[in-house]
């Protein structure tokens, strides 16, 4: 047997991580009392510089280490890149509420640092072997990360929830990705595209293990009628850990998404476009719908989770370089304004009150205009409201699905996404229009301010230029191709 | 011979299956779940595969289903609430396992994975270690995976401690550290009293 030794630059950033992450491990017990924001100042050296090393390594042309399981491409290099920008900015959010809550613990930053691990492995896997363990480092990660306040008991349950569904979940990727071997013979996502390529005929094997795949992603992702988790995790995880779970798994879940069906399983595309259109569908009524009657803004972000996951389908399930391309673009941006949402609910909350129901947001603009503003933009870009980012977002997805001919599909969740206006815009008349009842100052570290600033007017920015961004999803997405 | 043993095996694998789900007592469906892994591990070895056989018997067996075994004798479960609504929802249940079990037939059945598809793999010399095999492959060409795999397990040792280790003023944990620096002066207190006169005939005589 001829071994050729892999070439490990590639996985530069993934070793730059491993090593800090147990440096960081290390440094949590042995950290003095003066210093106890070391951990947290090693953990953002880390992303910081995982950034700096993928943005040195990334390279025109895709690179295939490690005997096919790894790929490095614009596409990985891209989402990676939002990766770790978008956890900075957790981490940074989520620092003041942890302490006054007495959970800020090296666990938090240690599990977190591992879960982008997992993440980054996802986006890069080339099989389907490391597809599924980075999706498990992931999520484990995360399980942990849910249970860690002990004391609350919705957290417990959420965690539990969550575990036993996203280990259901896991079954059922394993068993298709064990029928699409069984049928293909290969683990490599590339060879299993050329098998497809070269057999026309239907597999009934291969189509079984399609749909296995796809209820596994959908169930990941959070889509109706796979989707019973998400309100209950939301809800019932401390915030930080929900701003969390909202943000970067969901670009890492994408990337699995594209990887898996589009360029491992691409020749079957007239097999899995039909269910993602129901997936589409579903979430897009469901979500808009049920968020209507919620009371609790981290509930009522859940469901709007939902219908956003349906548009990213939507994109997915065009099948071309510019479905994959908006879907890509669609959720870097949703990551960012959810970054934003429920960042503001940590800046709102103080010890022991916590600002999770929408009735707490008014008269937010009498108490701080600033941030009043900041929320009012936040909620507009995910209702779709030019000029901000979301509409943009949405416009580009709508455009590749139309493109490909479905244009009911599109216009059914412009209407719903009317429909879904109407919460986003409750938001604002209470915090607008109502009287307050609350008159405690807003008090937050320097810091967190300027980020926090920083990131609705990037969702501005973003929204009347989103040239730049969207070109290199588009240039991601053709070479992915 | 190899066919009779197969069914053999296979039978007695289905059987304590349904057995595990369908007995009273957790403890004998958790003998039954090792009888099922054994039979497992011998359809294995039919396979040619030792290794694998080998592992299952040891890692599961062994190991998980002990624990499980501690788990539930330890834990005092009331199995009657778990128990309800097992008639009631047995129709739907039945309906749901018979499509499942269709479905798959249909698409896993000997018209797709039959010899003619997937021919039966030709058998290996008798010094053929596939143990050897195994671990040349996992080193090499799967070696990241692997790594990323005893991450895992890295991972599941930080959260277990995570969750399970804490400071609760209500639990009374022992600090060896300190049981062994104790003094006599810490535990014994001399005091200094009068005599007393004896009271009791019986404590004088046996004193």
């Amino acid at each position: 047997m001829n071994f050729v030794m892999p070439t490990f630059l590639p996985a530069l950033p993934e070793i730059f991580v491993l090593t800090m992450a147990c440096a960081v491990l290390i440094a949590d017990v042995y950290k003095s009392e003066k210093n106890p924001f070391i951990t947290y100042h090693l953990s953002l050296v880390t992303l910081l510089g995982a950034a700096v090393l993928t943005v040195m390594m990334h390279d025109a042309e895709p690179v295939i280490t490690f005997g096919g399981s790894f790929i490095n491409d614009s596409m990985a290099a891209l989402l990676k890149v939002f990766i770790y920008l978008v956890t900075a900015v957790v981490f940074l959010y989520s620092r003041d509420y942890l302490i006054q809550r007495g959970l800020f613990k090296g666990e938090f930053l240690i599990l977190g640092l591992f879960a982008v691990l997992g993440m980054m492995v996802m986006v890069s896997a080339y099989n389907m072997v490391t597809v599924y363990l980075g999706l498990e480092l992931m999520s484990l990660s995360l399980y942990a990360m849910v249970a860690m306040h002990r004391d609350s008991s919705v957290a417990s349950e959420a965690a539990m929830k969550y575990f036993i569904l996203g280990a259901v979940a896991s079954g059922f990727l394993l068993y298709g990705m064990s029928l699409i071997y069984g049928a293909t013979g290969q683990l490599g996502l590339t060879e299993i595209a050329s098998y497809i390529k070269a057999s026309s005929g239907h597999d009934l094997i291969l189509v079984l293990g399609v749909s296995f795949v796809v209820v596994a992603l959908a169930f990941k992702l959070g889509a109706v009628p796979f989707h019973m988790w998400i309100p209950d995790v939301y809800h019932g995880a401390p915030t930080p850990i929900t701003l969390f779970i909202g943000s970067a798994p969901k670009i890492a879940a994408l990337a699995m998404v594209l990887r898996l069906l589009s360029d491992g399983l691409g020749g079957l595309h007239g097999e899995w476009q039909g269910m993602l259109i129901l997936l589409t569908v579903l979430s897009v009524t469901l979500g808009n719908v049920v968020a209507i009657a919620q009371k609790n803004i981290k509930r009522m972000l859940a469901y709007s989770t939902i219908a956003h996951v349906g548009f990213i389908f939507m994109g997915v399930l065009a099948g071309s370089p510019a479905g994959n391309a908006g879907a890509m673009f669609y959720i870097i941006t949703y990551a960012i304004m959810a970054l934003g949402g429920f960042g503001m609910i940590l800046l709102l909350s103080r010890a022991g009150f916590e600002a999770d129901n929408i009735e707490d947001f008014k008269g937010l603009a009498k108490r701080n205009p600033w941030f009043a503003f900041m929320m009012l933009i936040v909620m507009f870009s995910m209702a779709g409201v030019p000029p901000t980012v979301g509409f943009y977002a949405k416009l580009s997805v709508l455009s590749a699905v139309i493109d490909a001919g479905y244009v009911w599909v599109a216009a059914y969740a412009v209407l719903f996404s009317v429909v879904g206006a109407f919460y986003y815009l409750r938001v604002i008349k209470f915090m607008y229009f109502d009287d307050q009842d609350d008159n405690t100052p807003i008090e937050s570290s320097p810091d967190v301010r300027a980020v926090m600033s920083a990131n609705a007017l990037a969702i501005l920015l973003l929204g009347i230029f989103p040239g730049t961004l969207m070109g290199m999803c588009a240039s991601a997405a053709s070479v992915a191709h | 011979m190899e066919s009779v043993l197969f069914y053999l095996f296979s039978a007695v694998l289905v059987g304590s299956a349904v057995a595990v789900v369908t007995v009273r007592n957790p403890v004998f469906a958790v003998l039954f779940l090792v009888l099922a892994f054994f039979t497992t591990a011998a359809i294995w070895l039919l396979l040619e595969a030792e290794f694998l056989a080998l592992v299952l018997i040891l890692v599961y067996v062994g190991a998980v289903m002990v624990l499980f075994l501690f788990v539930v004798m330890m834990l005092d479960i009331n199995l009657v609430p778990l128990r309800e609504g097992f008639i009631r929802f047995l129709p739907v249940a039945i309906l749901v396992a018979i499509v499942a079990f269709a479905e798959i037939a249909v698409v896993l059945g000997p018209q797709h994975f039959g010899l003619e598809q997937i021919p039966s793999p030709v058998a290996h010399a008798a010094d053929y270690s596939n143990t050897k095999e195994l671990g040349r492959i996992l080193y090499t060409s799967y070696a990241y995976p692997f790594e990323i795999a005893a991450l895992i397990l890295l991972v599941a040792i930080i959260a277990a401690i995570s969750l399970t280790l804490r400071r609760r003023p209500d639990t009374k944990y022992q600090n060896p550290a300190v049981q062994v620096e104790v003094k006599r002066n810490d535990r014994v207190r001399m005091v200094k009293m009068a005599a007393e006169k004896k009271v009791s005939h019986r404590e004088g005589a046996s004193s």
